[in-house]
């Protein structure tokens, strides 16, 4: 009893010193904002974070608009109101499943990417070199990467709504039936840009921050061996894929006023 | 006091009874050393006594429990992170594994911390650059990457950036390490030019006793946390110390035991039999 108590005590230290670094990275990584020398190393960043996750992003945007769709028929249209197929899809995508997937899909082909790299970094001293020449790696590599997964996360997330609902309207519209100006005038009507797609962006944003941030901390963190970074690795997937479906739930409590 | 120390005026390098801990473990318990300006210090002992720690500590990317560390008379461990990068800019260090940018190409390497830290123009940084792997004698390889270069050409173009800045102090962590005979004279050769030509104090980390006696002014050793001898390389060689003798000497077994500590031998064997019964 004792000492499970002891041990609760220790993992709660443990787990506040953790989060006390991050925070403490993440807070000296931000005000480092990339000054215009800077920005060659900000766009490199977008590019290897953002456009090379443009691919999977937009083909797994596509299949799960048209899955959407497939299932969606076939609800809707037992009470005949298949015309509502766009509406519901879109809002599902904007406000929903397009953040929370694409910051899932994010996690894992960019977050993982970063830990793995930063650690490296680590490993081979280049860190450390860096920091001897009089170079801050706060800001050098922990900076423009923090910023790229800002930019790129929401655009990557607007993405894949915009497919899927093109993927959606592929398999409702062309393929099953649905006529054309009820699909598309419904989500005309029904979606609005301030309380549905501002909102979706704005989760974006906040997963986009959590998985950058989670990504960066574990490579920079990681013991330089291989197996600590291959640890770090693992944990920068499963952390930010728990904290993009936990963030979203509280997320939706509050701004959807529940 | 012995010759080296003495014909000194001024001090690069000051540290003053310095613990530091990592965990439980002791790394420094109250160790003194001194690098005179324009010299060659070796800081000696065997694996596992801290002496990369005792760089980290120098350059300021470790903080001392107690004790000073003091750089050109700035007390490193109470400089702000923005002043720290500032001091280091007149510090080079090379490191055992290298650490090049594996990104850059020898050339981008080089040239990083004159492209960051100058506004020089880029042919400026050209000459500059061709200048240094001159030095190192790596011009025709600038255009290769880090990948393509055997160990001793990655640790000279990690010199060669090293030096980029002209520091006025060089640190080396174990610059021979898993060497081959050619490349090892070429480092040696370089350490000592690189001293002779530019006057570059340097601090060299090892535990080659050959390569290191013969180019130190002066040497230190390190062992369980404390400097246990110190003085010129031919004054060393002849202490009468049984650590330094072991160490110096390579004695597997002495004052530094051969075996970890464990418990006794046959206890251990013996306990190990009685629990076989477990699996047959």
């Amino acid at each position: 009893m004792l000492s499970a108590l002891r041990n609760l005590g220790q993992f709660s230290l443990d787990l506040l010193e953790v989060l006390g670094r991050a925070g403490s990275l993440w807070w000296q990584a931000i005000w480092r904002r990339p000054r215009l020398a800077n920005a060659p190393l900000l766009i490199r960043q977008i590019y290897q974070l953002g456009v090379l996750s443009v691919v999977i992003t937009v083909l797994s945007g596509f299949s799960i608009g048209a899955v959407l769709a497939l299932q969606g028929y076939n609800q809707l249209v037992k009470y005949g109101s298949e015309s509502a197929l766009g509406l519901g899809v879109a809002l599902v995508l904007v406000m929903e499943i397009g953040p929370v997937v694409a910051g899932l899909l994010f996690a894992g082909r960019a977050g993982s990417a970063v830990t793995a790299e930063i650690g490296l970094m680590k490993a081979t001293e280049q860190l450390s070199s860096m920091e001897m020449m009089g170079v801050d790696p706060l800001q050098r590599i922990v900076a423009p990467r923090l910023w790229a997964g800002f930019i790129a996360m929401p655009i990557l997330a607007l993405m894949f709504s915009v497919v899927g609902i093109w993927g959606s309207s592929l398999v409702g519209v062309d393929w099953l039936g649905v006529y054309e100006g009820a699909f598309w005038s419904a989500m005309q009507d029904g979606v609005d840009f301030k309380s549905h797609v501002l909102k979706g962006i704005v989760k974006s944003v906040v997963f986009g921050l959590v998985v950058t941030w989670i990504a960066v901390f574990q490579g920079y963190d990681t013991a330089p061996t291989s197996e600590g970074i291959a640890a770090a690795t693992t944990r920068t997937v499963v952390y930010s894929s728990v904290a993009v479906l936990i963030l979203d739930f509280f997320l939706t409590l509050v701004m959807f006023n529940f | 006091m012995n010759d080296v120390l003495k014909d000194t005026r001024d001090d690069h390098v000051v540290i003053r009874d310095v613990t530091f801990r990592r965990g439980q473990r002791k790394i420094f318990d109250g160790v003194d050393l001194t690098v005179p300006r324009g010299k060659i210090v070796a800081i000696m002992g065997p694996s596992g006594t801290g002496k990369t720690t005792l760089l980290r500590l120098i350059g300021g990317q470790l903080k001392p429990d107690t004790g000073v560390v003091e750089v050109d008379g700035r007390r490193i461990p109470q400089l702000t992170r923005s002043e720290l990068f500032e001091v280091r800019k007149s510090m080079g260090m090379l490191f055992q594994s290298g650490a090049l940018f594996t990104d850059l190409s020898v050339f981008d390497n080089v040239a990083f911390p004159l492209r960051i830290h100058t506004d020089l123009p880029e042919d400026m940084i050209r000459d500059l650059v061709l200048i240094k792997l001159q030095s190192v004698g790596l011009r025709g390889a600038s255009q290769l990457f880090p990948s393509e270069l055997s160990g001793g050409m990655n640790r000279r173009v990690a010199l060669a950036r090293a030096i980029a800045l002209d520091p006025g102090l060089i640190m080396y962590d174990e610059p021979f390490a898993g060497l081959d005979p050619i490349a090892m004279g070429v480092i040696v050769q370089l350490i000592k030019t690189l001293n002779q030509v530019f006057g570059m104090t340097s601090i060299i980390v090892s535990h080659d006793i050959h390569e290191t006696a013969s180019i130190a002014d002066l040497i230190y050793v390190i062992s369980d946390g404390k400097v246990i001898g110190s003085g010129a390389p031919q004054d060393l060689m002849q202490s009468e110390a049984p650590k330094i003798q072991q160490f110096i000497k390579g004695i597997p077994d002495g004052p530094v035991p051969f075996h970890y500590p464990a418990a006794d031998f046959e206890e251990e064997i013996m306990a190990g039999q009685e629990q076989r019964g477990w699996f047959g």
